[in-house]
């Protein structure tokens, strides 16, 4: 009975602590410009300024940064369904010599930071001469990652190899296998990645940050950032654009969380 | 562990035809996992490869190539007194938010595995700022902190505390840090929570018959069966302590006085400000250096406190 005194009263006290951050953006989003600048601070505004969220968007070019944010996370979605899904099987459903040592590496490589690649990217795109343009966010997506690889193989092998020798009997190539038997089979696993991707790529900083310089290509992310160090801008603004490029995340987490609930744990245990 | 058994299972299924060498089936494999060695290569090998040669010359993005070497290891650690100061507030980040992380994490986990009501509700609220970007947190934490209006303050004065101006007084501006760091690591709760869900029933039961109480229990069996969830936790933790970077730039950009000037913020300047590419590639690669010896010591020192359940080498005494 204690015991359940104190689980509730932690958890309540932890849960207040984890949302009075968003309550705070919420409400300071809310608020007039005058409201924000008193002592003790107002936890709820006298008049609700829902303005506020078309002036800041409006005060900037964010339109044109959501179709960059748009377009980088629809492409690279449809690179990482394809490609890694396709490597994937290939880990899944083969025995070929140095396969256990290649998977190895992709294990290996989701380790590594990518602040020590970041820089002969730079390097390789800058020779590439796609510096300020979309392509070194998108193009790599193409040839899978590691993570999306690892949790579509192991989807993979759940599914029962009988539907793949019933193909095969019945004339079928390794690759309709894998378009037709395959594919259908392992949607979970393909709307998980999706959504990882999604949220990855969505949210990515240093990504944009290191490879677009010109204002037209800026992703939302960028933009915000940009959007927080101008002299003339009042936190109300900047709350009210950090609710707006937070809310697709939010939504989609809302939308698919057993999912990633879920994934999250078996991720750790592997 | 999973993996591994299932690999041994499927081989009896594709073997080739015997006799007649069948190239196209041989090569089939290779061709479904070709994009990944185009990538692995293009995108991860060759660049690393690359920046490791880059490492010994003085290489600026535009300008006269020269090979130095190992000048820009010798002067990292000899002649530059950012690189001190920048690893010095890395290690003193992590020495705080890995242990914290840890055992708030780890705190939260058992409290919501106490069988409690709602715990989808509390699991979601601990899950929901790792959802949202590095940049909206950074926004929200450099307002929360605010010197002046700040709600942070303001709840520490309803408890009697004078909050210092967080991200502008050099002696807090890191332990800032560690606080929304921490909050955007709920995550953590939900993995150490999977962890404690694994462990059987029956062992508290038993330890209970045999008159064991809560703290006995919590060091003899739940520490000991998620200690490979630790193991993982401990590592992945000190990883994203050394590659602080998004916060590090839009939070403080480095201030006051560099008392928040992480390594990785050291290299990214080295790199994107000053343009000494073979110089920051040096900085990376003793960055990889260090996170490679750091998870190789976990790894090697768990033997002695990590339990894998079935493991017949240690506690057989026990079985």
């Amino acid at each position: 009975m204690i015991r359940k005194a104190i689980s509730y009263t932690s958890l309540i006290f932890f849960s207040f602590l984890f949302l009075a951050p968003f309550y705070w953006m919420v409400s300071t989003a809310l608020k007039s410009d005058q409201e924000i600048y008193t002592y003790p601070p107002k936890w709820i505004p006298d008049v609700l300024h829902w303005e506020n969220f078309a002036n800041a968007w409006m005060s900037q070019p964010f339109n044109l940064f959501l179709q960059n944010s748009l377009s980088v996370t629809l492409l690279t979605t449809i690179g990482q369904l394809i490609s890694s899904s396709l490597v994937a099987y290939g880990f899944a459903r083969f025995t070929f010599k140095g396969r256990d040592f290649l998977f190895m590496v992709v294990l290996a490589t989701m380790m590594i930071p990518w602040e020590v690649t970041m820089i002969p990217l730079y390097m390789e795109f800058n020779y590439l001469n796609w510096i300020n343009t979309l392509k070194p966010l998108i193009v790599p997506s193409f040839f899978g990652a590691p993570f999306y690889i690892f949790l579509i193989r192991q989807f993979i092998l759940t599914i029962p190899r009988e539907l793949d020798e019933a193909a095969r009997i019945d004339g079928a190539g390794p690759f309709q296998i894998y378009a037709r038997i395959v594919v259908p089979l392992m949607m979970p696993a393909l709307i998980l990645i999706s959504v990882f991707n999604i949220m990855n790529t969505w949210n990515d900083y240093l990504g944009p940050l290191i490879f677009l310089n010109d204002q037209s290509q800026y992703t939302l992310t960028l933009g915000l950032a940009q959007f927080k160090g101008m002299y003339d801008v009042e936190a109300t603004g900047l709350m009210a654009v950090t609710i707006l490029i937070s809310l697709p995340p939010l939504v989609l987490f809302f939308l698919a969380q057993r999912y990633i609930v879920d994934n999250a744990a078996g991720v750790g245990i592997k | 562990m999973k993996t591994e058994t299932i690999v041994t299972r499927e081989q009896p299924a594709m073997t080739v035809q015997p006799k007649k060498m069948n190239w196209g089936a041989l090569l089939t494999p290779y061709l479904f996992i070709l994009p990944w060695i185009i990538g692995f290569l293009a995108f991860t090998l060759g660049p690393m490869l690359f920046s490791l040669v880059m490492s010994f010359f003085d290489w600026p993005v535009v300008g006269e190539v020269t090979f130095v070497g190992l000048d820009n290891y010798v002067n990292m650690f000899t002649d530059d007194p950012l690189f001190w100061q920048s690893l010095w507030v890395t290690i003193k980040f992590a020495l705080l938010f890995v242990p914290l992380n840890l055992i708030i994490a780890l705190f939260l986990a058992i409290m919501l595995n106490q069988k409690v009501r709602a715990s989808g509700f509390f699991r979601t609220v601990f899950y929901l700022p790792s959802v949202i970007s590095g940049v909206a947190l950074a926004m929200i934490w450099a307002w929360v902190y605010d010197g002046e209006y700040g709600i942070f303050n303001y709840l520490l004065s309803l408890i009697g505390i004078t909050g210092p101006d967080w991200l502008n007084d050099t002696s807090w501006a890191l332990v800032a840090m560690v606080i929304a760091s921490l909050w955007g690591q709920g995550s953590m709760v939900l993995i150490f929570l999977a962890g404690l869900k694994g462990i059987p029933e029956s062992l508290y039961e038993a330890a209970s018959i045999d008159g064991a109480g809560t703290v006995h229990k919590f060091f003899r069996i739940t520490l000991p069966m998620i200690s490979p969830t630790l193991l993982f936790n401990l590592i992945m933790t000190i990883i994203s302590a050394f590659q602080q970077l998004s916060l590090a730039l839009l939070l403080t950009g480095g201030g006051p006085l560099q008392s928040t000037y992480f390594y990785a913020m050291y290299a990214y300047d080295n790199a994107f400000k000053y343009f000494k590419m073979g110089y920051a590639s040096a900085n990376s690669w003793f960055m990889f250096l260090i996170i490679l010896v750091l998870t190789f010591i976990v790894f090697k020192t768990s033997g002695g406190w990590v339990y894998y359940e079935g493991d017949n080498r240690k506690g057989g005494e026990e079985a």
